[in-house]
């Protein structure tokens, strides 16, 4: 199984039990506060009356998994982005990266971590479901398998005519991620990022990267070359000098020349 | 012997002294203690100027190098010491830099052994940590020198050529990379900066101001030293950064055309103003001043152009870095005082360790015996072998 969450944004009615059910599971002291922190990784927005759950989207190829120097961020094989705080440098690289700002820091700390939903990859690996996904009373949030969850968001938008917008976001943006929404309006409206590539965004790197090996190589030798031929050039030059002076210190340079 | 006080050494107590006040308060009550970073803006000047201008402006000692030993443009011996210990010292602030902003620097190694070949940072910082090697052994010769190890010097003499090489290639790696840091926020960064040429323009930017800065630190030099200027060679780097400059800014523009954002650039808004004053002033301006022979073969011609260039490259990095992600995010970042103070100190440090090198080691005198010697062994032994 390839676990994944759906949210239904028309049946949230802005509880919190989710966030609450968060800071329990991973022991996340303070409030819920108004805003993704390092101390709350998930939170409900209230967009004119209706809820919208904010987290961490899983990526199917993330970017702050691939941005990461040392792999401190990583796509486990159950599903969810982790984050193995034991290797993270704290370059940050992850929060610049990620196309939906999940990555937090602890900033009043002086030694900090980066801090964002890990969909519960510790209960998800044992078989459990996520903490807020099993809390949830309206069943908004919904756990399960990729596939089972994106045909069951489908089914919905098919067989509700007129109660959602037809697209399940988080099938395609940046290549796919793990935790779909459905809403009865544009999620543009609704603050999700409008602008993402349908592609993953990894590649966009990847293009660049991926050309090194040519550069060395290439770059190598042509430079490797460049030296041969002036060095020998140079040499040349300095023995048709030094005969022309009949330098009689060095006999039998034109033979070490000719070579 | 009581050190005078001047005007330059009260400054630079003055700066190093806050640089040490926002040190303490930096690694002992954290980032959000020191600096105006936040959540929304994880990168700020520390990045944006310490390490990718700190980068870009020594690739001097990469350009010099090459010259020097591969493509044996002897004349330029002259300013290859000091060209290699600008890019060595260099290259040291930035990794003293790099500590400060990363939040845990103590395991500033990882990377070594945890690898993600997948990530630009990885790449970047094992290119800049066997680069900054490479500058070690370039610069070592001129420490031999002084410490009168012929042996030694003989031995890394012999090893010149591929260690220029290398050099060279890590130097074409990880100046484009630093670019390439950005590609994987199509979304992020303002068109007017981001393309998929990011890569390519940092490293052309880097090579050009590289000689730039060849040309600014030798008038600084000469002020500071009483050195007298080699005119002719500076001339000759003014006039390859004319070639190198015209190529990155036609290639830019015919991207900017290209993707359709060029009409973004008149738009009168902040980054659009930004961007004119990047291109205008510290690109276009210092391309033409250089393509005039008058100004070219002028001492303070050629170093306002080299200044203008150095301000106009130093615009750009903080432009994709700062201004591009501001305008992409909708959040204003402007550095506190701490972080301008450790900034301002990075900088101040460099001059002096340049002052005490300049002082100490043989850095501009003329060292014409051993390289003469060592050149007739070459010769003879080449001879010899036939």
């Amino acid at each position: 199984m390839h676990a994944a969450m759906l949210i239904d944004t028309t049946r949230c009615v802005g509880c919190n039990a989710c966030s609450e059910a968060c800071k329990e599971a991973n022991g996340l002291p303070g409030e819920i506060e108004s805003d993704l922190t390092a101390r709350t990784w998930t939170r409900v927005r209230d967009v004119d009356g209706t809820y919208v759950r904010q987290m961490c989207m899983h990526c199917e190829h993330p970017s702050c998994a691939s941005v990461c120097p040392v792999g401190a961020l990583y796509k486990s094989e159950a599903g969810p982005v982790a984050y193995d705080e034991k290797k993270c440098i704290g370059c940050r690289y992850c929060m610049v990266a990620c196309p939906f700002g999940i990555p937090k820091y602890e900033w009043d700390r002086a030694l900090p971590r980066v801090q964002k939903c890990i969909g519960c990859v510790g209960r998800v690996e044992k078989g459990q479901m996520t903490a807020c996904a099993e809390i949830c009373p309206a069943e908004a949030t919904t756990f399960g398998d990729r596939d089972t969850l994106l045909a069951e968001a489908h089914r919905r938008i098919r067989e509700n005519p007129g109660t959602y917008v037809e697209q399940v976001y988080g099938e395609n943006e940046v290549g796919g991620t793990s935790v779909f929404f459905l809403a009865n309006q544009p999620f543009e409206a609704l603050g999700f990022p409008a602008n993402l590539p349908g592609s993953s965004l990894p590649d966009y790197t990847w293009q660049a990267l991926s050309k090194i090996p040519n550069v060395v190589a290439i770059g190598g030798t042509a430079l490797l070359g460049i030296s041969w031929i002036v060095h020998r050039r140079m040499r040349l030059e300095r023995l048709a000098v030094a005969e022309a002076a009949g330098d009689p210190a060095q006999p039998r340079l034109q033979e070490g020349g000719a070579r | 012997m009581r050190p005078r006080i001047t005007f330059w050494r009260t400054v630079f107590v003055a700066i190093v002294a806050a640089g040490l006040w926002a040190t303490w308060v930096r690694f002992s009550r954290g980032l959000g203690a020191s600096t105006n970073l936040s959540d929304q803006f994880p990168w700020g000047l520390w990045i944006g100027f310490d390490v990718l201008c700190g980068v870009g402006l020594a690739a001097g000692g990469f350009a010099i190098t090459a010259t020097v030993v591969i493509f044996k443009l002897e004349r330029f011996r002259p300013i290859l010491r000091p060209t290699v210990l600008t890019a060595f010292l260099g290259y040291l602030l930035v990794i003293v830099a790099l500590l400060f902003d990363l939040g845990r620097p103590y395991r500033v190694w990882h990377p070594l052994v945890m690898w993600n070949p997948h990530s630009v940072m990885f790449e970047v910082g094992w290119c800049v940590m066997l680069y900054t090697t490479v500058l070690s052994l370039e610069f070592s010769p001129v420490v031999f020198e002084r410490l009168r190890l012929p042996r030694a010097q003989r031995i890394l003499h012999s090893i010149s050529v591929p260690l220029v090489i290398l050099g060279v290639l890590l130097s074409t790696l990880h100046q484009s990379s630093l670019g390439s840091l950005w590609l994987i926020l199509p979304g992020k960064v303002h068109p007017l900066w981001y393309t998929p040429l990011l890569p390519v323009f940092f490293f052309l930017s880097a090579l050009a101001v590289g000689l730039s800065m060849v040309i600014l630190e030798s008038h600084l030099s000469g002020k500071a030293f009483g050195k007298r200027l080699e005119m002719d060679l500076l001339t000759d780097l003014a006039r390859v950064f004319v070639v190198v400059q015209a190529v990155y800014l036609v290639w830019r523009f015919q991207d900017l055309a290209g993707r359709g954002a060029l009409g973004l650039a008149v738009s009168g808004s902040f980054p659009a103003n930004l961007f004119l004053l990047e291109v205008g002033l510290g690109s276009l301006l210092p391309m033409v001043m250089f393509a005039i022979p008058k100004i070219r073969h002028n001492q303070t011609g050629l170093f306002w152009g080299a200044a203008l260039a150095v301000t106009g490259f130093v615009l750009n990095r903080l432009n994709v870095s700062i201004t591009g992600l501001e305008a992409g995010t909708g959040v204003r970042y402007f550095p506190s005082w701490m972080e301008i103070a450790v900034t301002m100190s990075i900088v101040a440090v460099g001059f002096g360790l340049f002052g005490l090198a300049v002082r100490h080691l043989p850095i501009f005198e003329q060292h014409e015996a051993a390289p003469r010697r060592l050149r007739r062994m070459w010769v003879v032994r080449g001879a010899n072998a036939a």
